[in-house]
């Protein structure tokens, strides 16, 4: 397609020298850059809460040399249970974070361009609708779970290495804290975590907002809400049921429990947890799902080539 | 060789035509004002050109259906909107990164000399620049892109006359060679006047006058008339009548300068003056001019 119009542009006689054409991949990588540089509450949002849990975890610090004591000789599931709080606590408040920069980014980044009228700069490069619609939405599908994963990841190492150093300082030995959170094997099944439960089981939410951030000319959130919760009251009014809501928090909140994983306690931190990436991969909840996420991607795309600043 | 070419453009919004079907060429090497009163469909035009908005109509530029490939198109076309369409949050280096990652036609180094004749910092976010400093940014980054057409869209609108005049400057000798096109909108008539090859007055979405700058100057003659002349000049038809301190001024269309020259001063008249003239005139017969 892309030969056949340039070889007409040529015939047309405008041009003598062919123009010469960015390869797709280098202009992708530049418009996840601009991105960053854009919404630098992408990494800047899980380094903050990251930053904040630790000065709090420093606090309680403090107890872990008495309390190792006290546990000495209990039932390692015991043990576990007894220290892996904080750690549990760490990895809860990533998933959070990443939900939250997820529907706020989704939300804005369409209407924002628009707003500040800047639509018409970014028009004005060799840049498609597509390409550019493509690289916001592998920002909360993608990057957006890779950078939480890796700073959650971070945050466990540095409070496992602060740890150490604190009972190493009392005389407790720190090998029982390293045996029952191993860091590694606790790190991948949190990124699988993140990837599955707030990544492509909401990914119809996110398509659903980029729509919206696409279409409204003012107060995206209202317009992305309102009929959510529309539907919810008439379905409440009608049949006195509340499926909708309910379907719709699920896949909010990443609700994937017995689809992606079986955990033996509710948190996809416990080493015990079974993944089952085989079953959600060919789970129809997954894929009918990232349809509905390419039909809203599909008519956002669509909608950009018609917007001008509102 | 027509690097825009269009037929029977129309653009209706809503019951609003904005383009009434304007029919249009431009050849490459050319530097066309397209001159109009608010609202008579200058933007509209601009943004078709530059597959910005569907219209109705034939429209081919640089041998492109704009609005089919505004991307393709983009690499040989270039735009500058307005002085508020740069993101208030790039820094002067995201910006000129992200345009030599994107653009095949972008000299960085061409756009760091502009910058380097600026005050411009490289570490400065846009929102921190004055509005003549985001204009001499988004002009040194189009004028870095090797492009074959420029659209400037009010480019100069809120800036003083010194930005104005250097934008216009630095246009002409660092940008424009005969292998280029430009297609400038703006109120600034007669600023730009020794920058243009072309006129093209716009109004209520119709295309009113089109002439190079040469068919200009040798077809509109304006007449200072005296007062005991006043009757003998308006005979030869006067396109439009004004009074300036109780003396008659005459623009005519087509008129013998030397006849006219025995009845007065006569000049070229400034493009505003023609402009409104041309306005004014938009019933047929000349306003002013008794019948």
């Amino acid at each position: 397609m892309s030969t056949q119009t340039d070889t007409v542009a040529q015939a047309v006689g405008v041009r003598e020298v062919a123009t010469p054409v960015m390869p797709a991949s280098r202009v992708f990588y530049w418009s996840v850059r601009r991105e960053f540089w854009e919404n630098r509450s992408i990494y800047l949002a899980p380094l903050a809460v990251a930053a904040v849990f630790l000065i709090g975890f420093l606090i309680i610090l403090v107890h872990l040399p008495g309390k190792m004591r006290s546990l000495a000789g209990v039932n390692p599931a015991d043990f576990r249970a007894a220290i892996v709080v904080p750690y549990d606590s760490a990895a809860g408040l990533m998933m959070v974070t990443t939900i939250f920069v997820s529907v706020y980014y989704c939300l804005e980044t369409l209407h924002s361009e628009r707003r500040d009228r800047s639509i018409l700069f970014w028009k004005s490069l060799p840049v498609s609708d597509v390409v550019t619609v493509l690289a916001k939405v592998i920002i909360p599908l993608v990057i957006l779970p890779v950078i939480t994963s890796a700073i959650a990841a971070a945050l466990h190492l540095i409070m496992l290495v602060l740890s150490s150093v604190v009972l190493l300082a009392a005389g407790v030995s720190p090998a029982p804290l390293w045996a029952q959170l191993p860091w590694l094997h606790m790190s991948s099944l949190l990124f699988y975590h993140i990837l599955t439960a707030h990544a492509l089981w909401p990914a119809p939410i996110y398509g659903w907002l980029l729509f919206v951030s696409a279409w409204a000319r003012r107060a995206p959130f209202l317009w992305a809400s309102l009929p959510v919760a529309a539907i919810g009251g008439v379905e409440a009014i009608a049949f006195g049921t509340s499926h909708f809501l309910t379907f719709v928090g699920r896949r909010l909140i990443g609700d994937v429990t017995t689809t992606a994983f079986i955990p033996p306690q509710n948190f996809p931190t416990n080493p015990m947890t079974h993944i089952t990436p085989g079953p959600f991969l060919i789970s129809s909840g997954l894929w009918v799902g990232l349809l509905i996420t390419a039909a809203f991607v599909f008519a956002a795309i669509r909608l950009r080539r018609y917007r001008e600043p509102v | 060789m027509a690097v825009i070419e269009a037929q029977g453009l129309r653009k209706t919004f809503g019951t609003t035509v904005a383009l009434d079907g304007i029919d249009l060429r431009v050849d490459e090497g050319r530097i066309v004002g397209l001159i109009g009163p608010n609202g008579a469909g200058k933007t509209t035009a601009l943004n078709a050109i530059l597959g910005l908005i569907p219209c109705q109509g034939e429209l081919r530029v640089l041998g492109r259906d704009p609005w089919m490939e505004r991307d393709r198109l983009m690499r040989d076309a270039c735009f500058i909107a307005d002085v508020a369409v740069l993101p208030r949050w790039i820094r002067v280096s995201q910006a000129l990164d992200y345009l030599a990652g994107v653009h095949p036609r972008f000299d960085r180094r061409k756009a760091e000399g502009f910058l380097s004749r600026t005050t411009i910092k490289r570490s400065s976010k846009v929102r921190e620049l004055s509005k003549g400093m985001v204009t001499q940014l988004h002009l040194a980054l189009v004028m870095a892109i090797d492009a074959r057409l420029l659209v400037l869209d009010e480019p100069t609108l809120g800036l003083d006359i010194l930005y104005r005049k250097q934008f216009y400057d630095s246009l002409l000798s660092d940008y424009f060679d005969r292998a280029r096109t430009v297609l400038v909108s703006t109120h600034q008539v007669d600023e730009v006047r020794q920058v243009l090859t072309d006129l093209l007055f716009i109004n209520r979405g119709r295309i009113v006058l089109r002439c190079s700058m040469e068919e200009f100057e040798s077809r509109y003659v304006e007449l200072t008339v005296r007062p005991e002349q006043v009757a003998v000049a308006r005979a030869f038809k006067p396109i439009h009548e004004r009074q300036v301190l109780g003396r008659s001024i005459l623009l005519f269309d087509q008129a013998d300068r030397q006849q006219l020259a025995a009845l007065g001063d006569v000049r070229t008249p400034s493009i505003a003056d023609l402009f409104v003239a041309m306005m004014s005139n938009q019933g047929g017969t000349a306003q002013g001019v008794p019948s």
